[in-house]
């Protein structure tokens, strides 16, 4: 199978702040196909997230919610929400890192 | 009706936006009276908008568009008989959002003839009590903070505590029209009715966190709010706007939202598990929710803390020719190098008094080291610049010494002093007091009401 973006098979990816001191990513997936294959890929390995946001993978939390064909990963913020040195006040942006992630 | 459970007991309750000065289309209001609504419950507030608001106890929502949806909320409401509960007043929940909010109904009562009972019920906490329940083993941290230490909740400007639904339910029972909340879960405005007709908490506190952001279960969030009708064995909720619909789909995402964790949700006396809850379509526009479960805990209240960090003067300047672009991080480095270097001795300041900072927009301002494609060479970046020190005047001093550097600064080689484009003429934009969050921690408490203090007014007085 060829190897797909994130941004390519998913349907819609999105990040905000739960509370000031987390951040969740919300990946929703058109089938259970790519729900199934998605799931399989490093774009959940909690060692990449760790990577990418300065965070320590073991505080990686990631939920699959097949009836939705979603996935959430949440972690603590690397930064607390508004803080002197947040760059993004309600987290909303923060999932674009992922999106040119390979999926397999 | 405290406590009783009649063989009817469904409770509807509407909720016409996810925050008060959100607005919404009129007419939904009286849709959700005409289908039995019960109580109309509305959010007035959050973390989401940042720390200034409950740092400074002032509102992020327009006056204007508070004193709106106020002025068709109550109304409607109190010609139906039923009661309106407004939680988290003015973002921060403070006691003077309370009152803020109080102010702005007082004025629609006046002019709208209508004869209020209004409760107040405040939510802030003061520093010397909680530094005593902190020495008293009472306040525990949430991940991922470390243990409390009593300088930081002296340094906080407000403390607000989250009410759960008790303090709500006996101010409905002490007969009020109007309940004007502090900082509340969001959920407990809408569970508050249910809980005290004796519905079980499972169904209740799902129903709370399905309905607490109006239209946003909906394939519509901004048509109107929804209506959760709540009785033993589940709920059902349905959107106001008649051309949208909630799905099983729509409805079981809006757990996912603002959630660390997508099945369970903490609230004052236990936890919401919702990881057995089944979503059904009864129709087109409707789902039916069932299987919600609810494991009681230990009562805490959770903290929420702003404290002042410093006064902050911004700069912005555009960077558009194509050379510094291709060396921008060599660029902003000398900046700061060079004001690093000399404001300790042209300021007498120590380094730790203040803090510089540069963010290139259009090129990692938004995602910093997480940005993927920061090699490749923006074609323009906005810069902007803060100085954060311990007054306003000493910060907006700090831009002023860094206005002929941001503006000329040449790089390494150059021999030719370039300017970059600032915006506008005073360039130095003060943006005042800077607070954060500094609280991620609960209060052990015995008795849910305990923190809060209830005023009951009749209005106009």
């Amino acid at each position: 199978m060829t190897k797909r973006s994130l941004q390519e098979v998913a349907k819609r990816v999105r990040s905000k702040n739960a509370g000031p001191f987390w951040l969740t990513i919300d990946i929703f997936l058109p089938d259970e196909q790519t729900f199934e294959r998605v799931g399989r890929s490093r774009v959940i390995d909690p060692q990449v997230i760790g990577d990418i946001y300065g965070v320590d993978p073991t505080h990686v939390m990631v939920f699959r919610l097949a009836a939705l064909c979603a996935i959430k990963i949440s972690f603590p913020r690397p930064v607390v929400q508004g803080s002197l040195y947040d760059r993004d006040m309600h987290g909303g942006q923060q999932y674009a890192p992922l999106l040119a992630l390979l999926v397999d | 009706m405290n406590g009783t459970f009649s063989e009817t007991a469904v409770v509807r309750v509407l909720v016409p936006v996810g925050m008060l000065g959100g607005g919404f289309p009129p007419d939904t209001i009286d849709v959700g009276i005409k289908m039995g609504a019960h109580l109309i419950a509305v959010d007035g507030g959050s973390t989401d908008s940042g720390p200034h608001f409950l740092g400074t106890a002032t509102a992020k929502t327009a006056r204007a568009a508070v004193a709106r949806d106020l002025s068709v909320i109550v109304p409607a409401a109190f010609a139906a008989g039923i009661p309106v509960v407004v939680g988290s007043c003015a973002t921060g929940g403070t006691d003077a959002g309370v009152d803020w909010v109080f102010e702005i109904l007082c004025e629609i009562a006046t002019s709208r003839d209508l004869l209020l009972n209004v409760a107040r019920i405040y939510s802030e906490q003061s520093s010397e009590a909680l530094v005593s329940c902190l020495s008293a083993g009472r306040i525990h941290p949430l991940a991922p903070s470390a243990p409390l230490a009593p300088e930081t909740i002296s340094k906080c400007s407000h403390i607000v505590g989250l009410m759960g639904h008790e303090p709500i339910a006996m101010a409905l029972a002490q007969g009020a029209d109007v309940v004007l909340a502090g900082r509340a879960t969001d959920t407990a405005l809408v569970a508050a009715l249910p809980l005290m007709r004796g519905l079980p908490p499972g169904p209740v506190w799902h129903a709370g966190k399905i309905a607490e952001c109006g239209g946003f279960c909906t394939d519509a969030p901004r048509s109107g709010g929804v209506l959760v009708s709540i009785d033993a064995d589940g709920f059902t909720v349905e959107p106001l706007s008649p051309s949208a619909a909630c799905t099983p789909s729509t409805v079981f995402a809006h757990m996912m939202y603002e959630n660390a964790d997508p099945n369970r949700l903490r609230e004052p006396d236990g936890t919401l598990d919702t990881s057995a809850a089944s979503y059904e379509a009864l129709d087109p526009r409707r789902v039916r929710v069932t299987g919600s479960r609810f494991e009681p805990a230990p009562y805490t209240i959770k903290l929420e803390g702003a404290a002042p960090v410093g006064y902050q003067t911004v700069i912005i300047t555009g960077i558009r020719n194509p050379e510094t672009l291709r060396r921008l991080d060599e660029w902003c480095n000398g900046v700061l190098e060079y004001l690093e270097h000399r404001v300790p001795s042209t300021f007498g300041l120590r380094p730790h008094d203040y803090d510089l900072r540069i963010l290139r927009y259009g090129h990692d301002a938004v995602l910093g080291n997480a940005e993927p494609t920061k090699d490749a060479v923006p074609q323009e970046v906005g810069i902007v610049f803060t100085a954060t020190a311990s007054s306003q005047a000493l910060a907006t001093e700090l831009a002023k010494f860094a206005n002929p550097v941001l503006l000329h600064a040449p790089l390494f080689g150059e021999t030719e002093v370039p300017s970059y484009a600032f915006l506008g003429s005073p360039v130095e934009i003060e943006r005042g007091q800077i607070h954060e969050f500094v609280l991620n921690h609960v209060l052990d408490v015995n008795d849910p009401s305990d923190l809060f203090r209830v005023t009951y007014s009749k209005v106009p007085g």
